[in-house]
């Protein structure tokens, strides 16, 4: 028979277990607050209640993450084959290794714990770089949309209203099917790269990055050929190896990849968050421009593209940076939503949609809940912690 | 006025047919049809045995000639007939979409009184211990999607204090029923709205007019009630009308956690079962639903505010 640890001892070794989160918290908390009065508008957070506990929720689960591998007691998927430990309550210690499950074992007598200490990783690493693409797009588009308007303007409203009117959960079916994501290989003469309609909107919206760095570059060393070339030249060369490596997944030196679901994943992800950002985006560049430093910058002469760039786009980081926090929040729901109907990644990832969703059946009986608890207050408690930092920042961002 | 609304509509036509001519795409993709002929037929079909077949039902004819009787069929309410469900899609989607009117009706009635309510008490008093106490209470709730609270509250209510039973029962609108994925849908909504009402209310709440009738001597009650509270409520009416597209999205999810029957687990059997046709509808009534609304909620928001009327 398998023992038992009584709440106390499992509330008690849900705080210890975590000691090198607390540990990197209080160490980062500790050396930003010298710096704070250098670090802008996240320096004052230090003065905002809400903000602060965002922070922290924040940090607890990118420190998480980075530590994960200290943290877990076991790997995601190590099963333990003690009888007893199959939907086992939190706090079951399994009788061959000595190994307690905190918060339960699951339907295949997984150590939760570790399964949501896992997907922590999954979780911050997919989000934020998701949304962070989702920005590359939505400001590539928005800032002309916004500044020329036009014939620009109409074209990438009307798409961004396209994806927006479209229920999103309808568009990750129709993206997701077997049918639709099985890549098959296509021949283009020089090689062969594997096709699918999610690899092709990835390959869209991966090139959006490249596009805005590089423009970025031309226009602010117009004048300056030889920098110009050799950044021009780093952005191309680690733009495109790292392109092909997670688009195509052709890394000629095998070192980038990235599974076929997961670039599904970013593809659904990034198509369903760039239209908010296109549209936040060409709001804030249509408020900007007419700013007296823009006529300045027209006055010189500066071409239209430098504006955007390094006038305007500079100056609506506040909102932006409020907006961003928000957002992943959004990309993580988002992310749950596709894991909860099994569409993500593979079915044993520990990411916690896919966790949720395999708790669900179990969810009806007091002594399973917990397969699907955990991973839901994991994600419910990111998600706050984020909006809450994003109040926080607005707050200390409203009062210059 | 009238021009605008024809623009709208005009708009709405274009992306109607650009968003159903994209979903038409998707559902007919070879893959698919394949798996049709092998379900429909046998899974030991060749090649040229699943050629025939397509052959013979119609669907290797040029995809724009297929798309042209689609549109014609759907308008005409002849939507085709469902794979999976052995009816009409009409049938199917009419029956479905009832079930889930009724659940949004509930959703509605318990979401958007209370959203309303929590948001004018907190941007009433702008800063004050109320204010600051429910808007980290309409944080918390926009931070929990569908599937989150749905869990927690099954496991709360019906798990360990068994009140309810976790699941739901289509066409039987009771107390013990409904309750969990009324709670679940309008949890998340509440949120949202709450701090949009509160927002809109402190802007109203610190203008001219407001202080005028301050300073008239009016008692803060009827200041609130009768001047603050219709030019408050212009930007919460849009925005529960942009709702729609999240609700169905969140009607999926609840759907599929309370075993449901409706519109969106309709979907999921839909989509899981390769029913094209039944897709198609349903995405069709998705659009219509989404691409109304914003159209009701423009019109509204024009008629609701008189500065951009007169313009």
């Amino acid at each position: 028979m398998s023992e038992y640890i009584g709440t106390g001892e499992i509330l008690l070794l849900s705080v210890t277990r975590f000691w090198p989160t607390w540990l990197a918290i209080a160490i980062t908390l500790a050396v930003c607050w010298p710096l704070r009065e250098r670090l802008g508008v996240f320096g004052r957070l230090y003065g905002s209640m809400i903000g602060m506990c965002g922070l922290i929720i924040v940090l607890f689960w990118v420190f998480t993450a980075i530590f994960a591998d200290a943290i877990a007691v076991i790997g995601p998927l190590e099963q333990s084959f003690a009888a007893g430990m199959k939907k086992g309550t939190p706090g079951v210690t399994d009788p061959q290794s000595g190994i307690i499950f905190l918060w339960g074992g699951d339907n295949l007598a997984r150590d939760v714990f570790s399964r949501v200490v896992h997907g922590s990783r999954i979780v911050l690493i997919v989000a934020p770089a998701a949304t962070l693409i989702a920005y590359m797009v939505g400001a590539t588009l928005g800032l002309p949309a916004g500044y020329l308007q036009g014939w620009s303007d109409s074209i990438s409203s009307f798409l961004a209203n396209l994806i927006l009117a479209f229920p999103i959960i309808l568009l990750f079916y129709l993206l997701v099917t077997p049918e639709v994501r099985t890549p098959h290989p296509v021949d283009l003469g020089l090689f062969t790269i594997p096709w699918s309609i999610p690899i092709g909107l990835a390959a869209v919206f991966f090139l959006f990055p490249i596009i805005f760095i590089c423009t970025m570059w031309f226009t602010k060393y117009e004048n300056n050929q030889a920098k110009l070339i050799s950044y021009l030249g780093v952005t191309l060369v680690i733009g495109f190896w790292a392109y092909s490596a997670l688009v195509f997944n052709s890394d000629p030196f095998g070192v980038l990849a990235m599974e076929p679901n997961m670039l599904n994943v970013f593809a659904a992800v990034i198509l369903g968050s760039s239209p908010g950002v296109f549209r936040i985006v060409r709001g804030l560049t249509m408020d900007i421009k007419t700013r007296d430093y823009v006529a300045a910058a027209q006055t010189r002469g500066e071409r239209p593209w430098y504006i955007m760039l390094w006038e305007i786009l500079p100056n609506a980081r506040g909102p932006l940076i409020v907006d961003f926090c928000l957002r992943i929040g959004y990309t993580t729901i988002l992310l749950g939503t596709l894991g909860f109907f099994g569409l993500g990644l593979q079915p044993e990832s520990a990411d916690w949609g896919s966790m949720i969703n395999h708790g669900r059946p179990f969810v009806r009986l007091a002594n399973t809940a917990h397969l699907a608890l955990f991973p839901a207050l994991a994600l419910m408690s990111l998600v706050l912690g984020l909006n809450l930092l994003a109040d926080g920042l607005r707050e200390e961002s409203m009062k210059d | 006025m009238f021009m605008f609304v024809l623009r709208r509509i005009g708009a709405m036509l274009a992306t109607m047919f650009a968003l159903t001519f994209i979903v038409f795409y998707l559902v007919n993709l070879p893959g698919n049809l394949e798996k049709i002929a092998k379900t429909e037929g046998n899974m030991r079909m060749t090649d040229e045995q699943v050629a025939s077949w397509l052959e013979k039902e119609g669907y290797s004819r040029p995809f724009l000639i297929r798309y042209g009787e689609w549109i014609v069929g759907t308008v005409q309410g002849d939507m085709g007939y469902s794979r999976v469900f052995r009816k009409p899609v009409s049938e199917v989607v009419g029956e479905r979409l009832g079930h889930t009117g009724i659940l949004m009706f509930w959703v509605m009635i318990v979401m958007v009184p209370m959203s309303l309510i929590i948001g004018i008490m907190a941007g009433m008093r702008e800063g004050s211990f109320l204010d600051r106490s429910l808007s980290v209470g309409s944080i918390a709730s926009t931070s929990a999607p569908e599937y989150v609270t749905g869990i927690v509250f099954t496991i709360i209510f019906a798990s360990y204090l068994g009140w309810f039973k976790g699941i739901a029962k289509a066409g039987d609108v009771t107390f013990e029923n409904f309750t969990l994925p009324v709670m679940t849908m309008a949890m998340y909504g509440m949120g949202y709205i709450a701090r949009l009402t509160r927002a809109s209310m402190v802007e109203v709440m610190t203008s001219q007019y407001i202080r005028t009738a301050r300073l008239k001597g009016l008692n803060f009650r009827s200041v609130v009630l009768k001047h603050a509270l219709r030019n408050a409520l212009i930007t919460p009416f849009t925005v529960i009308m942009l709702q729609f597209p999240w609700l169905l999205t969140g009607v999926v999810v609840v759907e599929a956690m309370f075993n449901y029957k409706g519109f969106g687990f309709a979907l999921i059997q839909a989509a899981g079962n390769n029913d094209i046709e039944l897709l198609l509808a349903i995405s069709w009534v998705a659009v219509i639903v989404v691409l109304v609304t914003q159209l009701i909620s423009d019109i509204g928001y024009a008629y609701l505010n008189p500065r951009i009327r007169v313009k």
